[in-house]
């Protein structure tokens, strides 16, 4: 396999020379960590990811290679992947293909043999930066110079990126697409309606277990861009409304935030991640930036509700302000036991829930799936009143 | 919720003796849980009948039993003590299994005594197949298909259901001998019928065989709000078929997917729930189909384990700790993560590094036996390693075994340069189709043959990913060896290899330099290692315990402190001669530079110890105990000294080194170390001093070795020189004997002379520790072997203080002593053992070091002797310390050797110089025959107090044997004896009956061994005629665990011990009684 010398290099000045294993290239991104010993495939293709290089703390990855399941959106969101060592050799029954020729195809840049844990520890200290990886120009100066001229994570709308262009049904654990001038207003759009919940998700750079836990638990789930027209969906008659995970800060998804004030109330709401964020934007709240954020599958969350931990998966950079919620008629349902950071709420008058927090997992633990059968209930209630 | 409040009183069941598959993991496990249990105010009665382990220490528990671990026994401190709970998961099986048995007395019921932590309906679900298999069927999990048939046609009936290939398991077997892989009919047909007879019971199981699967580990911890996280994960490198503790395992699991992992994840709390474990640890272990994934449960263990112990080092995360918090009502997130100090119990360590467990073997010692490993477990001890890659990790492991190897081959000592070129491709194949403790080595091998790796797999079904690594380092070894021509090595190149994992040793082999050429060139190039922590999070909250490895990447976190500081070098992994006693003293040693003020920072890669907890030490540096190893972290660190004498042989080989390059040595030097363990130079100061040793000499071959035992005259003792345990060490008669032996033991320590020592036959034997300050020197305690000279003294029963020997002898011992320790400037501990025969004192031997007695001595005394040692080398004097005067105690200590025989299929249990024993137990009382008596049954040898006694000795013993028949007669046994001693007894008025040997014909006595008509047996012999009748007589004996005695002194002891069995009822009594 061929290595090529790279460079990484941070706005802040600090430099990690590495190898590429895929090959020639140059990519810029925020660089984060993620603390998941497996999953790197869901990781990889996890819209949340978008204009982020990821270092897994795991110092060896690929050693399962990848297979066309284990996948959580249609292709590879990350812009880099920084690892300890890469392993060449894959060795699983479902493996498929090895993880750097599924790089190369999609020509995303695959780093490794530097000190990754000396990069998260820096990372830990100093908060998540911007950062440039060339194996072209490897001049330290240059390619910090490079760092600093990518624009900051923060203000920027990265859900367009993300976003379906068009509007499609999940079905049997894929997407099914919807032909031109097919999805006109009226609520004879489902196939299923009275035998299963029909519900419209938000896809603000969705996870496709997301829709795979709500087709499992009894949903028909119609996915639309996240701009779509408020007035489409009234006239669908949806039993309930998904606000889906996305990719980077949600102050600018004013649209989003619009859309999601204007639903409140209207109908049962479930919102992970970015969902959650944009839903506390719509009551009034403040979100902020985290030093460094919060990735991987091992983040202890207390459900206040029953007094149990559970251990969630969890990708996000930003964060609702806990005080900002006060008086804004929620209850907080869970909590953050790291850094008691907000990761649930749900209101207290309307059908409405969400969480900070992936209980979709791909990758990680289970513990939190029982939300989506919440939000089964909520709809069920909701439509016997 | 807080910790309960109506719980006052705890009593835990500890673990007992080290034997095979039960370690010194559980002292570590038990420590940590008393410690917890007393921070948060709780009494803590403890029984252990392991006088080596920390968790006896007087200051661990508000009341130390060391008594035998029997129900009885804990019955009887629940009747004194009237706890209010029973915590039994944290014993090892003996604490489960008592606890249970204690339970179905009623006893807990009758007192009143809740057991905490897991309950009886738990541990019987876990432990029973069938309710296990029910419970997993509840829950929708598979365990293999099985059977129990008594019967051939049961056998044929249950064949049917499981479909072959089908494992056969007879129960109740020694070693797992017996059983095997059935593939068809025929070959069950056989191995049924032959499995039926070798169980002790006429029962086999029949199991699906899943042989060749991977093998998967999980931990996990519930508390009693029933939130539940996984603690570690564990991949078997071997695959099912070997036992887990005598795989090379890695943390954490490599070749799952994340979707995989999780179905997992999912298994073990669905299991942990179902069965019942309300708060704790569980080990859960899996087995996964290579081909499609198919996923079953192999089995679950309710209590802390041995894996329990190895997650809580890759992790650092102390589940026994958070097990005992959880057990008294405490839940995840109420309890800290010391290691961060910033987050809870409550989440699930992540590794930003590979960890790698290797077992320690000791097949050379019962060369009996096969080399081959199977689902019985035959490692005495393991290693673990921590590095940034598999490959780094494992190279790490190999050298920490401290079997001679400086990684993974490429160091001088493969079979190319032992034998003259690489093994044959069919010798090769053999040694990865049969699994063996040498199979890695052949892996490598295998790869430097071309030998496909397909093949491979299929011989070994080891998962490619592990095959590929090993590939990898020996594609880099060659890369390297091309260097050899021209000596040089590019920095770039260095740097990899040692990435990789090599050591310098591997690297001048493989370039034909020397290993301080490669350290030159490193320290040139400023290729060192870098120093990480164990911090449970992957770096991602800051971590203040700090706990390191090494590996060669950029950044180093060590953080070093301008205190004062002090480094002991722990004892590597346990193994036949170098135990827990050794860690017990390192233990100390770091307690003793605690009280002193002094930052300890503790070396070790024995994963299973209380020295490698993160909170025993000031600074803990999981790495190998080599020269390279330990000098880097010198380097780094800088401390004021270095002790040496406290870890066994590892630490004192490398005192010489060590002191070369310039590190401090802290205690008696190096020089005085030598001139101990230098025959020559020892003579010297013997003769200086008026002392004699046994007539003596060394021979460099078998020729000189004759001509020295003809001038001292047979029988003569023959050993190597510079191994410790007794390796290669035998007593023999005469000259063909003699020759035969001696190339053994010229090939044991190649380079070194052999030794050779006049054997004192029926002599008393005495071991001594004592301690010296430079000026003065005070004994610890003097011991008398019950076995005579000749039984190693690791195996050998001993008394303290002694009964037999009078004061005159007892006080020209003292002086000698004194005398000694003085002439060697003696700063710490010093173990000398001494002969008496004829009213003559002879020195034996001396080691300037703790010695495996120190902990049963100071557990007899109540004098911390190791700890007094560190402080006397920290530049104290015993005056300062207020120890001044040796203590004589007037009640009686002894100490049992436990034997591992019962593992090993065809080994004789006869005693000698080499040592067998894996561990050890102490009985203590006012006299020395209920002292005796409670060794042997903590020991588990159950002595009768009624029924038969079978007698068969050697002639030269038989004069000796009648005051032992008469004595037992007398108590009212009856005798059965063999023709020749039959006859003997007879001619001397002592009733018995004659019963056959194997060799006349039947019925014979292992009929009756066999027919339960025998409850003791006195077999002495000298094993030299290979299966013989005396053999054949001892090995029914420890099939049917008769309570035995190979020696006639041991016969003596026994008789005392029933005679005082019999007399009374045994009662118990704490240490803190003992020494107040």
């Amino acid at each position: 396999m061929e290595r090529v010398k790279a460079l990484i290099a941070l706005e802040d000045g600090r430099t990690f020379p590495c190898t590429s294993f895929t090959g020639t290239g140059e990519t810029s991104g925020e660089v984060v960590f993620n603390t998941s010993m497996s999953g790197y495939q869901e990781i990889l293709t996890d819209p949340s990811y978008r204009g982020q290089m990821v270092t897994m703390t795991y110092p060896l990855i690929g050693n399962y290679g990848v297979n066309p399941e284990d996948v959580e959106s249609d292709r590879i969101q990350v812009s880099a992947l920084l690892i300890k060592e890469y392993q060449e050799f894959p060795s699983n029954f479902r493996a498929t293909e090895s993880l750097a020729d599924y790089l190369k195809k999609q020509g995303v840049l695959g780093v490794e043999n530097f000190d990754t844990r000396a990069l998260t520890r820096h990372i830990r200290k100093t908060g998540a930066m911007r950062a440039f990886i060339s194996t072209i120009d490897l001049n330290p100066a240059s390619l910090i110079e490079k760092a600093r001229a990518i624009p900051s994570m923060t203000g920027q709308d990265l859900v367009k990126e993300v976003t379906t262009s068009s509007p499609y049904f999940w079905e049997n654990g894929k997407p099914v697409w919807i032909k031109k001038g097919e999805l006109e207003d009226g609520s004879d759009i489902w196939k299923s309606k009275g035998t299963r919940f029909s519900v419209v998700a938000f896809d603000f750079g969705i996870k496709y277990n997301i829709l795979r836990c709500l087709e499992a638990e009894g949903c028909e789930v119609l996915v639309v861009p996240a701009t779509f027209s408020l007035d489409k969906i009234r006239s669908y008659q949806p039993d309930g409304i998904f606000l889906s995970n996305g990719p980077g800060d949600p102050e600018p998804l004013t649209y989003a935030i619009e859309s999601a004030k204007s639903l409140i109330g209207q109908y049962p709401i479930f919102g992970i991640c970015l969902g959650n964020q944009i839903l506390g934007l719509a009551l009034g709240g403040r979100t902020f930036k985290l030093k460094f954020g919060h990735r991987g599958g091992n983040q202890p969350v207390k459900n206040l509700k029953t007094g149990t931990v559970e251990i969630t998966s969890q990708n996000h950079g930003f964060a609702v302000d806990t005080d900002s919620m006060i008086g804004k008629n929620i209850e907080l349902t869970h909590i953050n036991l790291n850094d008691n950071t907000f990761e649930g709420f749900q209101h207290k008058e309307y059908p409405l829930f969400a969480v900070q927090y992936h209980p979709e997992a791909a990758p990680g633990p289970h513990d939190a799936h029982y939300l989506f059968k919440n939000f089964i209930k909520m709809m069920k209630k909701w439509s016997s009143v | 919720m807080p910790k309960r409040s109506d719980l006052k009183k705890i009593l835990i069941i500890g673990a007992g003796p080290i034997i095979i598959s039960q370690g010194c993991e559980f002292d570590y496990s038990g420590t940590q849980a008393c410690k917890a249990l007393r921070e948060e105010g709780f009494e803590v009665v403890l029984i252990n009948s392991n006088p080596a382990t920390i968790m006896t220490d007087p200051e661990m528990a508000e009341a130390t039993y060391i008594e035998p671990i029997t129900p009885q026994m804990v019955e009887k401190i629940i009747q004194k003590e009237r706890p209010d709970a029973l915590l039994p998961t944290l014993g090892g099986q003996t604490g489960l299994n008592t606890a249970i048995a204690v339970a179905k007395m009623g006893v807990l019921e009758k007192y009143n005594v809740e057991m905490i932590g897991a309950s009886i309906e738990a541990i019987n679900k876990a432990e029973d197949r069938d309710l296990f298999r029910k419970a997993m069927n509840k829950i929708n999990l598979r365990i293999p298909e099985s059977g129990i048939a008594s019967t051939m046609e049961e056998v044929r009936e249950i064949a049917e259901v499981i479909g072959f290939p089908i494992i056969v398991r007879p129960s109740f077997t020694l070693g797992g001998t017996g059983g095997g892989v059935a593939y068809n009919k025929e070959d069950l047909e056989v191995m049924a019928k032959a499995g039926l007879d070798a169980s002790l019971i006429t029962q086999i199981m029949l199991e699906e065989s899943v042989l060749g699967w991977k093998e998967y580990e999980l931990e996990v911890m519930r508390d009693h709000r029933d939130n539940v996280v996984i603690i570690c994960s564990i991949e078997n490198m071997d695959p099912m078929g070997i036992h887990t503790g005598d795989s090379i395992t890695v943390a954490p699991i490599q070749t799952l997917t994340d979707r995989e992992y999780q179905i997992m994840r999912d298994a073990s709390i669905a299991i942990i729930r179902e069965i019942g474990v309300d708060t704790g640890g569980s080990n859960v272990q899996f087995a996964v189909n290579p081909k499609n994934g198919e996923m079953i449960v192999v089995e679950m263990n309710p209590r802390v384990s041995r894996s329990s112990a190895l997650a809580s080092k890759a992790t650092g995360f102390p589940i026994a700790k958070i097990a005992a918090k959880l057990a008294v009502g405490y839940t995840l997130d109420e309890i800290s993560n010391d290691i961060t100090g910033e987050t809870l119990a409550s989440f699930e360590p992540t590794l930003d590094y590979c960890v790698v467990k290797i077992p320690r073997f000791t097949f050379e010692k019962f060369p009996e036996t096969e080399d081959y490993l199977t689902t019985s477990m035959k490692s005495v001890g393991e290693t673990m390693a921590i590095g940034r890659t598999f490959k780094e990790a494992l190279q790490k492991g190999i050298r920490s075994l401290e079997i001679g190897r400086h990684g993974l081959g490429s160091d001088g000592k493969d079979h190319a340069d032992l034998f003259q070129g690489p093994p044959s491709e069919s010798e090769i194949i053999k040694k990865l189709a049969t699994p063996n403790s040498q199979r890695l080595f052949y892996l490598r091998e295998a790869f430097l043959a071309n030998i496909p790796m397909d093949i491979i797999y299929e011989r070994t079904m080891i998962d490619p990913w592990f095959l590929n690594q090993i590939n990898q380092i020996v594609e880099l070894e060659k890369k390297i060896s091309r260097c050899k021509t021209e000596k040089i090595i590019s920095d770039e190149l260095l740097f990899q290899a040692k990435a990789y994992g090599f050591s310098d040793i591997q690297l001048a082999h493989l370039t034909n330099r020397t290993a301080k050429d490669i350290l030159n060139q490193r320290n040139k190039a400023r290729i060192k290692p870098v120093y990480k922590l164990v911090d449970t999070c992957a770096a991602e909250f800051k971590a203040s315990t700090p706990y390191y490895y090494s590996t060669y990447e950029m950044e180093c976190e060590a953080r070093i402190s301008d205190k004062k500081k002090v480094m002991i070098l722990g004892s590597g992994p346990n193994r036949i001669g170098q135990g827990i006693e050794f860690d017990y003293c390192c233990v100390h040693a770091s307690f003793a530079l605690r009280e002193e003020g002094v930052e300890s920072i503790m070396v070790n890669s024995n994963p299973e110890t209380v020295s490698t907890d993160y909170d025993t030490s000031d600074k803990l540096y999981f790495e190998p105990l080599t020269q390279e190893d330990v000098l880097h972290i010198i380097e780094k660190e800088k401390p004021d000294g270095v002790i040496v004498q406290f870890g066994g042989q590892t630490p004192l080989n490398l005192s010489v080194p060590l002191h070369k390059a310039g590190v401090p040595i802290l205690g008696t030097q190096p020089e005085s170390i030598d001139r101990a363990e230098d025959r020559k130079l020892f003579q010297a100061m013997l003769k200086k001093l008026r002392l004699v040793q046994p007539d003596n000499g060394t021979a460099t071959d078998a020729e000189e070795a004759a001509d020295i035992a003809e001038e001292i005259g047979y029988p003569v003792i023959v050993r190597p020189s510079y191994v410790l345990g007794g390796r290669a060490m035998k007593i023999v008669y005469n000259r063909i004997e003699l020759e035969n032996f001696a190339r053994i033991a010229i090939d044991a320590s190649p380079g070194h002379p052999i030794l050779i020592d006049k054997f004192l036959e029926e002599a008393i034997e005495l071991d001594v520790d004592a301690i010296s300050d430079g000026t003065t020197t005070i004994i610890g305690g003097i011991m008398e072997h019950i076995e005579e000279a000749g039984i190693h003294s690791g195996d050998s029963a001993c008394i303290l203080p002694p009964v037999n020997v009078e004061q005159k002898l007892l006080d020209e011992v003292a002086a000698a002593t004194k005398a000694m320790a003085a002439e060697l400037n003696i700063i710490g501990l010093m173990n000398v053992q001494y002969a008496i025969k004829d009213g003559r004192l002879y020195v034996i031997e001396v080691n300037p070091r703790a010695s495996r007695t120190i902990p049963f001595v100071s557990k007899a005394t109540g004098i911390p002797l190791a700890k007094l040692a560190t402080k006397v080398m920290l530049g104290k004097s015993l005056q300062e310390l207020g120890f001044t005067k040796e203590v004589v105690t007037s009640h009686i200590s002894v100490k049992e050797a436990v034997l591992p025989f019962d593992r090993f299929p065809d080994v004789d249990s006869l005693l000698g110089p080499e040592m067998k024993s894996t561990g050890e137990v102490m009985g203590i009382d006012k006299d020395f025959g209920s002292a005796f008596a409670k060794a042997q049954l903590g020991a588990r040898q159950n002595l009768p107090v009624e029924g038969t006694v079978f007698i068969s000795v050697q002639n030269k013993d038989k004069q000796a044997v009648l005051s032992v028949a008469e004595q037992f007669f007398h108590l009212g046994f009856r005798i059965v004896a063999t023709n020749g001693t039959s006859r003997f007894l007879e001619e001397n008025h002592i009733q018995n009956i004659k019963i056959n040997k194997v060799s006349i014909g039947r019925p014979h006595v292992v009929d009756a061994i066999t027919n339960g008509e025998i409850q003791l047996i006195i077999n002495t012999g000298t094993g030299d005629e290979p299966r013989n009748d005396g053999y054949l007589i001892r090995r029914a004996a420890l099939k049917y665990s008769i309570p035995y005695t190979t020696t006639i002194a041991g016969a003596m002891a026994i008789c005392k011990g029933i005679t005082a069995m019999k007399k009374m009822e045994m009662t118990v009594k704490t240490i803190q009684e003992y020494h107040i």
